[in-house]
């Protein structure tokens, strides 16, 4: 069995590169006393798609804000492409973008001038054909003469990711890029982000949605109350904590269960009228125990009238992790 | 990257684009106020009014009105110009972008100190139309206004980040700047006040200023130019100290 890697990377991924982002023994206490980030350490390897969960006030958008220069760490360190963002701030930002969660931009400014200003805020020479790029590539070309507070919601939130774009970052933060869009901007986006990695950029993004973390994400971090619970590969992690769960309604109660079925993880349920099987892992052994159980239970002339069989999601896993940290607290 | 001068021209250009996307309020409504001072105090009452120090009294009062719009706006400008990033959330991208309290102030009290040197060349042109007058000392002159413009755009952007509400944004230039202009020598000199309020108006540090520019423009004045400007110089290196520590502690603008 894998070594779980709690409050940080598992060692496979620090030997395959060295990481562009590292922060280590992270802390943020505010002025109330609120401890938004308690010792926390991350590394995110280049090119990599990294989803950060986590409930509402978890920290994902103080760690974000700290990276990027918004909030003030109370301790600990963090270092971009090998710059110590304490010391060489200017060489670090430099090479990073963001994406806030709120709507935040001049409404008053044309798409365009908006755009040019955060390629120059970085530093980077007027370019009309890099913003050029950027806006045909966000569908915003159209739009470019026009003022922000004209556009839709969805295209401000491209604005935003525009305006972040703009300087060619090598490493993205998009803080909740797709809250509030319908779901076909969102599916929309996220074509959009498959994108910005195929050029290379390395995106880290928090959600809410946590099928966006399950369509998009290289790796998963968990995060609650300051602290990271789990950071690994979301296919890694699916398999480890994947379960299969398999409702069979018989069609006759029964008293008990056969002793042929007794090796199965399951147990009677509805004055004995349901098997609940729950087992397996991500990998698809779930499934072949249920197979398994039906045939046993045939041969044990137990007929059953239908069988109801689920694999539990990232979200089912995120949901699970989170309950059994509040339940042990 | 040391010094990221692009980052610098960004804010820069954008703050005056600012001011010409709200021109009849950043340009045209300081003019037209002007204009009506010039009316009612510099022909209408000026007319009547004997000249002071050898000066006409519609031309003595120039300096004064020109400091009254001078100080309003610049303070105006620089403070809303770092306020409302910080009010819509946009900070975000100052604070996340390549950019220290160097280039932040190029940006953004450059912009304001430019809107201001545009604004006092608008009035004296606008002076021309109602009175005669001519500026003795014309380089001393515009080096006075571009220090009061340099010290008063660094004092609004302060204001801009000490202001948590747009109450407060405008407290200090209509509650405090306005009236101390207009007592400190606006339309009249320190000596015609009687005893003790000529005394009394010397603690007001805004008749240095208008005292100071009125000295560049005819060569008289209340207090000596050499007063005036230290103050002036005091007061822009306080500013600067003031910024570049809310910058190193992040006070406002960093969480």
């Amino acid at each position: 069995m894998r070594r779980l890697a709690i409050g940080g990377q598992p060692a496979k991924w620090r030997k395959v590169s060295e990481p562009i982002l590292s922060i280590r023994g992270l802390s943020k206490v505010y002025s109330g006393g609120v401890k938004a980030l308690d010792d926390v350490d991350l590394e995110i390897r280049k090119g990599e798609i990294f989803a950060l969960l986590g409930p509402n006030g978890a920290g994902k958008t103080t760690l974000i804000g700290a990276v990027c220069g918004l909030v003030r760490p109370t301790a600990g360190t963090i270092e971009a492409f090998g710059h110590d963002l304490a010391q060489d701030w200017r060489a670090a930002r430099a090479r990073i973008g963001l994406v806030p969660q709120e709507l935040a931009t001049d409404m008053f400014e044309t798409v365009y001038r908006a755009v040019s200003y955060s390629r120059g805020l970085f530093g980077h020479a007027p370019d009309k054909g890099r913003i050029e790029e950027v806006l045909r590539s966000l569908t915003l070309w159209d739009k470019r003469d026009s003022q922000i507070r004209e556009l839709s919601g969805g295209m401000k939130r491209r604005v935003l990711i525009a305006k972040a774009l703009a300087h060619e970052p090598d490493l993205l933060f998009l803080d909740e890029p797709t809250a509030g869009v319908d779901v076909e901007l969102r599916k929309d986006m996220w074509e959009q982000i498959s994108a910005l990695r195929a050029r290379g950029t390395t995106i880290i993004l928090t959600t809410h949605y946590i099928e966006e973390a399950e369509e998009m994400a290289d790796r998963v971090g968990i995060i609650r109350k300051g602290r990271i619970l789990m950071v690994d590969e979301k296919s890694a992690m699916m398999e480890r904590l994947g379960r299969t769960e398999a409702l069979i309604a018989l069609a006759e109660p029964i008293p008990e269960l056969p002793s042929s079925i007794a090796a199965f993880p399951v147990e009677l349920r509805k004055e004995g009228m349901e098997i609940c099987y729950r087992g397996g892992d991500g990998s698809g052994k779930g499934r072949e125990e249920v197979a398994a159980l039906t045939k046993a239970l045939v041969q044990a002339g137990i007929d059953y009238r239908g069988i109801d069989v689920h694999d539990s999601s990232l979200e089912d896993i995120f949901v699970n992790l989170v309950s059994e940290r509040e339940a042990a607290e | 990257m040391s010094f990221n001068l692009r980052g610098a021209w960004a804010i820069y250009q954008r703050e005056l684009m600012r001011a010409f996307r709200t021109a009849f309020q950043s340009l045209l409504a300081p003019v037209i106020t002007t204009s009506l001072y010039f009316i009612v105090f510099g022909s209408a009452i000026g007319g009547r009014m004997p000249a002071i120090d050898g000066v006409e009294y519609g031309a003595f009062i120039i300096p004064g009105l020109l400091m009254l719009t001078l100080l309003g706006e610049t303070t105006n400008n620089s403070s809303f110009g770092i306020y409302m990033p910080r009010f819509t959330g946009t900070i975000y991208e100052l604070l996340s972008a390549p950019v220290g309290v160097s280039e932040t102030l190029i940006g953004f009290v450059g912009a304001a100190a430019t809107k201001s040197l545009i604004l006092a060349g608008i009035i004296l042109g606008t002076a021309t139309f109602f009175v005669d007058f001519e500026i003795k000392y014309p380089l001393l002159a515009a080096g006075y206004i571009m220090l009061v413009a340099a010290s008063f755009s660094l004092f609004g952007f302060i204001l801009g980040i000490w202001a948590d509400s747009f109450e407060k944004l405008g407290i200090i230039p209509l509650l405090i700047l306005t009236p101390l202009t207009f007592l400190g020598g606006t339309f009249y000199s320190l000596d015609m006040l009687p005893e003790p309020w000529d005394a009394i108006a010397l603690a007001n540090p805004i008749a240095f200023l208008v005292s100071g520019l009125r000295w560049t423009f005819y060569g008289v004045s209340d207090v000596s130019i050499g007063l005036s400007l230290g103050l002036t110089l005091g007061f822009l290196a306080v500013c600067t100290i003031t910024i570049a520590y809310i910058f190193k502690t992040g006070w406002r603008l960093r969480e």
